[in-house]
């Protein structure tokens, strides 16, 4: 009989195997000294830090570490890498881990930053650069959060800091294509 | 023709579960020479020792050939065994059928078969052994230590009170090491430079032990029993023989420098002495920094502008006019017998650390300069207060392994001694005030040796530390405060201290110099520059080098009883290499045929062990083994182009027997 | 000898949100008989979108702008630090032959991997011995904010001291100024979280900017227009939320270097900051 809350680890999981081959870290190497949760900037709004993420993966607690918060709020400072005295490169093993997780369709813990990165995205190949008006709007829309930030819009307007119409550039049909070639070869 | 006798040993089952040893016993039976043969349950025993014994005197053998395990576990053995049947000892020889053979393959055939190969192989090569004997060689019974600290202090003590002769070489105007520079030692808390000072005093005093201070080990020849060594003394421009120590000088030295004994945290003068007990209590002047020295280098190489200073107030001032300008730098040579190295350690430079401020911020500061600010003779006469404005912090945070554990500074290993120095200085610290509030930083509380753990405790329970598990990211200046960022790491959460004073537990690293030493001395060290011992846990104060022993944090960090109870204990091995009278040299050695020389000396640019030598024979030049110094590598037999040099137990036709058996 | 003609990579923020960025590093080195010539038809690097969600997108995007360099055969200098990171990045991995050869068949035509990347603050401080100093920033005390991306990795940005930088710091002490010694030189200000975790941007950026105001800065120097936009927009918000109305100006570097050289606040769009400059630089008898 298994209680939610009580760890069965798994010392040889998936989870890790796969981590470590996507990041080439060898995770078994952190001591859990927490130096790269003492300088994570977003540590503090962190359901796992740093640390105990990489400590779930050590013990291959597959659902809490896909299904953190930690893997969204990581800004890839890259300040935990800098200073881990394991010399893990920590930022990549994040970043890893929100690809996986992507890859899984694990259901983001926080899913305003995914839908973030999605709309971008969706917009690069479609106008060649970023436009942060159309960013901002259809961030509003599809997160249902539809006042965010729109206190700012008045200034940023007058200061003609955004630009109404979006860029024109004759790369972005390049850069569609690339975009399908990619998600082809990722396919695979 | 020989009487060999070849005996299997089972070795339990290590040899014969895999090895069928009835058949090699078999197959031996056939071999060419071969009188005898026997086998054993376990050779090296008592009865399997006696049953070989016997074998021999009763069938007037005259080789023996043992299949057994690698002979670099019982040759020695197996040697005396022989020779207790009245047999010279080098008419041994060991096939390896453990290491070489059933410890590395499965069960099966040829296994078997090549255990019979290794035998035949062992048999021929035997039939060509000759008797060797060793030679005795004298040795001088005087001792080197270099090194002054704890370890080296202890060495050189035990050694003199054994009858010996000591030089005990320091490289600081005073021995005393690091010790000298603690407050308190733990888990006693005793004032470390009480328990210290005695026994430098008896250092100072010992009839047998002669101090050599401000002067270093610079070359050293020879082999056990008879190193040469040259040592530089360094001009210490005051005659020790004149000077009374009266203090005269350094009272009213009106040249100031940071000093190295206080870590920088306070003064001394150009002449001076660098602690109040230093032995020898007599002052060396630094002649980077005296006045009248850097004059006369001014004058000498005719410099544009102002004349610095004459000074010389020293010099008017000394009742026996013991400042001697003319003294220069002196290398004596010693000749002793063995050398005890006891080189000891340094902390760890922070600075590399640029999270921790690089240096920059004067409120972060390390074990030991926390130490000398504790110190009741220290640079502020024991008054801890924060190096940046005078004040008494009342929040103090260390972080542990600053320097140590940590791959991204080379550093991977552990310091072994900072757990237990952060606990001793967050009681000294409540001690001082009781006010003040620490907070340590730690991975791990390594605390192993005696009563350390209810040291541990007592830092917790009554001193009140908080001890909080997490390495600290980042510390950076806030106005007055330093603010430190960790995490907690057992209730998961990230912590920030506002501290008025940081120690960094700093690591201990080998002490300067300490890899150009093992070179001069020929021994090894390792990719930390710690001396290497002979063998980790049976060998601690040996090194692989016969005569030479270590002592002490040089060999890797370790506490002040280790590194006495090391220091006497290099003391009585080399007072068991002393109790003899000559020493034995092993006989497996090169040796020249000096009629076949022709002297070009490609041996003695190839040997490792500066083992060649050059003999003048009334016709020519030949060169010549010692065989004190040889160890037997062949290096100069391989190279030597007229085939004038032949290494006993491994001549030509022995080998050329060897391939023969195998190639059949 | 330094190279005087550059290919320059702006980054999409410079043609909108941080246009006065663009704006000032043109001014400052046609100045300074620095060429800046841009990439034709340039697109986005994928910031940090890209490298969040596919390791291959990260590498491709940049790559094509390393392409376009190597075609013009020209050192790239790069404004924006995202950019400048993600391009580093894409070189490093782009070492790895078989990587190189998958991302030359996503992008198309031929790609060498040799081309130079080099940020503008390198670029502009390398001239901190000649520059001609109209307007000498005496009396104005600058805390040089470089934010994440310029320093970390070091091994792959080859930028600067991960902990305690000091390219921005000669430059603007060379301009007259003071630069203050201050402990958040590199920390994170919130990065791309502004749209969906606004409460982490105004915890980070406010520790900048309260540090450096206790520190008597006048005013910070960024070379990163997502650090600009963090610290610059959300003053009104920080002071609501901490009751601490910082109002900090927050400058480009270039922004303060063509200042120094004489040019006038509208030529350098000081006027496009929220946090209006304007009146310190008159205190200061700067502007």
């Amino acid at each position: 009989m298994t209680i939610a809350s009580v760890i069965t680890p798994s010392p040889i999981s998936e989870l890790r195997t796969s981590v470590e081959k996507r990041s080439g870290q060898n995770i078994l190497e952190c001591y859990q000294c927490g130096k790269c949760s003492a300088g994570c900037p977003t540590a503090y709004a962190m359901d796992l830090t740093p640390r105990q993420l990489m400590r779930g993966i050590q013990l291959g607690l597959k659902d809490e570490v896909l299904g953190s918060t930690t893997i969204w709020l990581c800004l890839s400072c890259q300040i935990c890498s800098a200073r881990c005295p394991r010399q893990i490169d920590i930022a990549r093993v994040l970043e890893s881990l929100r690809i996986l997780a992507i890859a899984e369709k694990s259901k983001p813990a926080e899913k305003d930053v995914l839908l973030f990165h999605r709309i971008f995205l969706g917009l690069i190949p479609r106008y060649g650069r970023a436009h942060e008006l159309s960013l901002g709007v259809l961030y509003n829309l599809l997160s249902k959060h539809f006042l965010a930030n729109v206190a700012l819009l008045p200034k940023m307007l007058t200061k003609g800091k955004l630009t109404i119409l979006p860029p024109r550039v004759k790369g972005a049909s390049e850069v569609k294509k690339l975009f399908a070639k990619v998600r082809a070869v990722e396919k695979q | 023709m020989a009487r060999i006798g070849v005996f299997i040993c089972h070795c339990g089952t290590n040899i014969a579960g895999t090895v069928n040893i009835a058949e090699v016993l078999e197959a031996a039976k056939q071999m060419p020479n071969v009188a005898f043969v026997d086998d054993n349950k376990y050779s090296c025993s008592e009865p399997g020792q006696a049953s070989i014994r016997d074998a021999i005197v009763a069938n007037r053998l005259d080789r023996v050939v043992i299949g057994s395990c690698s002979p670099r576990m019982h040759e020695n053995t197996f040697r005396r065994t022989v020779a207790s049947a009245g047999l010279n000892p080098y008419l041994l020889e060991i096939a390896n059928l453990r290491e070489h053979c059933s410890w590395v393959h499965g069960d099966g055939k040829e296994t078997t078969d090549k255990a019979i190969e290794l035998v035949r192989k062992a048999v021929n090569k035997a039939t060509h052994y000759e008797a060797l004997f060793p030679k005795q060689i004298g040795l001088t019974k005087r001792a080197l230590v270099i090194g002054g600290g704890i370890a080296g202090i202890q060495a050189a003590l035990d050694i003199a009170n054994s009858g010996y002769e000591v030089v005990l070489v320091e490289r600081e105007p005073s021995i005393g090491g690091r010790m000298a520079q603690l407050d308190k030692t733990f888990p006693t808390l005793d004032c470390s430079a009480c328990i210290l000072a005695p026994k430098m005093v008896d250092v100072g005093q010992h009839p047998n032990i002669t101090l050599l201070t401000y002067s270093e080990v610079q070359k050293v020849t020879g082999y056990v029993g008879n190193f040469e060594v040259e040592i530089l003394q360094k001009a210490k421009k005051v005659d020790h023989k004149t000077c009374t120590g009266c203090g005269t000088c350094w009272q009213k030295c009106p040249e100031k420098v940071p000093s190295e004994f206080e870590v920088e945290m306070g003064e001394r003068t150009a002449i001076y002495i660098p602690f109040a007990q230093a032995v020898p209590p007599k002052p060396v002047i630094d002649v980077d920094n005296c006045r009248y020295t850097k004059y006369l280098r001014f004058v000498e190489e005719g410099k544009e502008g102002k004349k610095p200073p004459q000074c010389r107030i020293c010099e008017r001032l000394c009742p026996t006019g013991a400042i001697d300008w003319e003294q220069q730098d002196q290398v004596i040579t010693e000749r002793v017998g063995a050398i005890v190295v006891a080189i000891g350690y340094q902390t760890f430079d922070p600075s590399a650390y640029g999270e921790y401020g690089g240096g920059r911020y004067p409120d972060v500061v390390t074990g030991l300069e926390l130490e000398r600010l504790m110190c009741a003779s220290g640079p502020t006469e024991g008054e801890v207060v924060r190096p940046s404005d005078g004040a008494h912090p009342k929040t103090v945070v260390f972080a542990s392994c600053v320097g140590s554990r940590d791959d991204r500074m080379g550093r991977s290993y552990c310091s072994k001694v900072c757990c237990m120095y952060m606990a001793k200085h967050a009681i000294m610290l409540k001690e001082h005030d009781p006010e003040v509030q620490c907070y340590i930083f730690y991975i791990d509380i390594r605390a192993g040796g005696k009563d350390f753990e209810e040291f541990a405790r007592r830092a917790q329970e009554e001193a009140g530390a908080i001890y909080l598990r997490g390495r600290i990211s980042k510390i950076y200046e806030d106005g007055k405060k330093l603010i430190v960022c960790g995490e907690d790491s057992l209730m998961g959460r990230p912590v920030e201290i506002a501290a008025d004073l940081v120690v960094l537990a700093t690591g201990m690293v080998p002490s300067d110099g300490a890899a150009e030493l093992a070179r001069t001395l020929n021994i090894s060290y390792d990719s930390n520059n710690f001396l290497i011992e002979a063998h980790v846990k049976l060998r601690p104060v040996e090194t692989q080098t016969d005569g030479i022993f270590l002592a002490g944090a040089c060999i890797g960090p370790r506490d002040i009883p280790e590194s006495v109870a090391q220091g006497s204990a290099a003391a009585a091995k080399l007072a068991t290499l002393f109790s003899q009278d000559t020493l034995i040299t092993d006989p497996l050695t090169a040796v020249v045929d000096a009629a076949w020389c022709v002297g070009c000396f490609l041996c003695q640019e190839v040997c490792p062990f500066n083992a060649i030598d050059s003999l003048v024979t009334d016709t020519r030049t030949v060169a010549v083994v010692n065989e004190g110094l040889c160890k037997g590598c062949g290096l100069c037999v391989a190279d030597c182009r007229g085939g004038a040099i032949k290494l006993r137990g491994f001549s030509d036709q022995q080998l050329l027997a060897e391939v023969s058996a195998l190639w059949r | 000898m330094t190279p005087r003609v550059y290919a320059y990579y702006p980054g999409c923020t410079l043609h909108s949100t941080a246009k006065e960025y663009d704006v000032s590093a043109r001014l400052v080195c046609q100045s300074l008989g620095i060429e800046l010539r841009e990439l034709k038809d340039w697109t986005c690097c994928g910031a940090s979108s890209a490298h969040s969600t596919s390791d291959l997108l990260s590498i491709a995007l940049p790559a094509r702008e390393l392409q376009a360099a190597e075609e013009m055969g020209l050192p790239l200098a790069v404004a924006c630090a995202m950019c400048f990171s993600r391009l580093k990045f894409a070189i490093h991995e782009l070492n790895d032959q078989a990587t190189l050869g998958l991302v030359s068949d996503i992008i198309g035509g031929e790609l060498r991997n040799t081309i130079e990347v080099v940020h503008l603050l390198k670029v502009l401080e390398e001239e901190k011995e000649d520059l001609p100093l109209k307007r000498p920033l005496t009396g104005l005390k600058v805390a040089c904010y470089y934010g994440c991306l310029l320093v970390r990795p070091r091994d792959i940005l080859d930028f600067d001291d991960e902990e305690n930088p000091q390219i921005m710091d000669h430059l603007i002490e060379a301009l007259g100024a003071q630069s203050i010694d201050w402990g958040f030189k590199t920390e994170c200000c919130g990065a791309s979280l502004p749209l969906t975790r606004k409460d982490i941007v105004l915890t980070l950026s406010h520790r900048i900017l309260h540090q450096a105001k206790q520190l008597g800065a006048d005013c910070l120097a960024v070379a990163c227009p997502m650090c600009h936009s963090n610290l610059d927009t959300t003053q009104r918000e920080i002071e609501a939320k901490y009751k601490d109305g910082v109002g900090l100006p927050i400058l480009y570097f270039t922004q303060l270097v063509g200042l120094a050289m004489g040019f006038s606040p509208k030529q350098l769009l000081l006027n496009k900051h929220l946090t209006d400059p304007l009146p310190m630089l008159k205190e200061k008898e700067l502007a």
